[in-house]
């Protein structure tokens, strides 16, 4: 590295001397408070894109390969002569087909259950008047034509089955989940952006401050590099100083909102577990948030700073 | 070698280049033509505002000439890139007329830093910068700040730091402004002395009684030209 010529080893006992004066100015502290300020933000949409991915995954796997059958008039036998009901028929059906999986009937308490919000406490006891059809529900492919066949088959056995699927659903939860992350990476970069204004906005200042020790050592013979390095390297230091101080404050709200959004990711009693039990369900990307953000932070700022001070330095003979 | 062909300096065409590196009321330079043989020693005199301090910006590579060329130390600065032309800057020591020393730093570094932009190691730096501020009577000031120094203190410092790496040319600006007649005649011989070991010296002066005592060549200028060399 350039810079090490001016910053070179000493006797030990002595501080390494500071040319350009970089230490002995105070800490930019505006620059670590705005750099933190942005990690904060950039740690809330990383995480928001992350939780975006898990939950989608989550809801997706199950709406994906969805299927629900509807057999009306479940009882019926499905011919005068048989004793065989119109559900028994079409579960062996289904069963037989080997691209369907977990292939199972609801029972009437299941079927209850979820009917209630409808029907009210009447529908686990059966006393509703209504005729009830037969639900099965089977993991398997459930692209259109897939289910087209199937439901042109089960109806021979059965007319009148219907097939869902959770097609739409999960159309409409990609498109929704695609927006959502193009909107945490649209954030990143504008939080990177302007990052990065701030750090050529202090790097310029500093140059001005220093003005007159960087023309000296810059006459002396010091190379571009030489008066570049230094500056990055601190530069570097406060970015990733923010960095980190804004990943960490970002932590306790990352927990919180993760403690909200337990709910909606179905996570068994996420209510019940208390601090530690959510603790451990917090992702190992977000507890390394703030040391990644450190990384990228100081990466901008050293970035950032060597190129600006390159440039200002053109204006030099 | 210095070699000046034709050259010149407008700082209003600096400034228009978007480069205001000076004055742009400053006349300059114009077709400024001469040689001065390697380990040559030339007095620069000339009245105030002649164009003295210009003429030394330009062979100290602070200024890049606007007209005709310059050939130092056998390179000509406007063929090298960045990183050429600050090495050929290591080569050349400078006494600035007002001593440009680091304020953050102290003495020692002060002298030091040339070498250490020349990566020598520090044992070795210790050693030289040690010496050299012994030999100019600071050697009880290695660890003062410029603004804890006297003028002349100052001035010494920055000599030192000018001679420390044994420049192939050495420029001074007024060099023995801040100085008695005592530590002027002493500073005098330092700079004979690397003459003879080969260093260039050229120093810009308006001490007449100096120029009559040390004679060599002077280069005179009025008005940013060249009126006298020999």
């Amino acid at each position: 590295m350039g810079g090490s010529c001016i910053m070179a080893d000493r006797p030990s006992g002595r501080a390494r001397p500071d040319p350009i004066g970089l230490r002995a100015a105070s800490h930019d502290r505006l620059l670590i408070a705005v750099v933190a300020a942005m990690s904060f933000l950039a740690a809330l949409a990383m995480a928001g894109n992350l939780a975006t991915t898990s939950l989608a995954d989550h809801w997706l796997g199950g709406a994906r390969n969805m299927l629900t059958i509807e057999v009306p008039d479940p009882t019926a036998a499905v011919q005068a002569s048989s004793s065989v009901t119109r559900i028994d028929a079409v579960l062996a059906a289904l069963r037989q087909r080997p691209t369907l999986s977990a292939v199972r009937a609801l029972s009437p308490a299941e079927l209850g259950r979820l009917l209630k919000p409808w029907l009210g406490d009447a529908s686990s006891s059966g006393g509703t008047g209504i005729a009830l059809p037969g639900v099965i529900i089977a993991q398997g492919d459930a692209r259109a034509s897939a289910v087209a066949g199937l439901s042109t088959g089960l109806n021979q056995i059965a007319p009148g089955t219907l097939i869902e699927t959770g097609g739409g659903l999960a159309a409409r939860l990609t498109t929704l989940t695609e927006s959502l992350q193009a909107s945490a990476a649209a954030i990143l970069l504008i939080v990177a952006a302007v990052a990065a204004s701030v750090v050529g906005v202090s790097v310029r200042a500093g140059l001005a401050q220093r003005r007159e020790a960087v023309d000296i050592i810059h006459g002396l013979g010091a190379r571009d590099s030489d008066i570049a390095s230094p500056f990055a390297r601190e530069i570097a230091r406060q970015a990733g100083l923010g960095g980190l101080l804004g990943g960490l404050a970002a932590l306790p709200v990352l927990l919180w909102l993760g403690r909200l959004a337990a709910g909606f990711a179905l996570v068994p009693h996420a209510a019940d577990r208390g601090v530690a039990g959510m603790l451990m369900d917090v992702p190992v990307l977000l507890w390394a948030g703030p040391v990644v953000l450190m990384l990228v932070a100081a990466l901008i700022g050293w970035g950032v700073a060597r190129t600006t001070v390159l440039g200002w330095l053109r204006h030099l003979a | 070698m210095i070699r000046f062909f034709n050259t010149g300096l407008d700082y209003q065409r600096l400034a228009g280049e978007r480069r205001p590196l000076g004055d742009v009321d400053h006349p300059g330079l114009t077709d400024l033509s001469f040689t001065i043989e390697s380990g040559g020693f030339r007095w620069l005199t000339g009245a105030s505002g002649a164009g003295k301090t210009t003429l030394l910006k330009l062979m100290y590579l602070a200024l890049p000439p606007t007209s005709g060329r310059i050939e130092l130390l056998d390179s000509d600065p406007s063929r090298l890139d960045r990183a050429g032309r600050a090495l050929l800057r290591r080569r050349i020591g400078v006494v600035y007329q007002d001593f440009r020393l680091l304020d953050h730093l102290n003495t020692f570094d002060n002298v030091a830093l040339p070498l250490r932009l020349a990566r020598r190691k520090e044992s070795q730096i210790h050693a030289d910068v040690t010496e050299l501020l012994r030999w100019v009577g600071l050697a009880d000031r290695l660890t003062h700040r410029p603004e804890e120094l006297s003028g002349g203190e100052q001035q010494r410092v920055a000599i030192c730091r000018a001679v420390v790496g044994r420049p192939s040319l050495l420029l001074a600006d007024e060099p023995t402004g801040n100085l008695d007649d005592e530590q002027a005649v002493r500073l005098l011989h330092l700079f004979m002395s690397l003459n003879q070991l080969g260093t260039t010296v050229i120093i810009a002066s308006h001490n007449l009684s100096l120029i009559e005592r040390y004679r060599a060549p002077v280069l005179e200028l009025q008005h940013g030209r060249l009126v006298y060399h020999g």
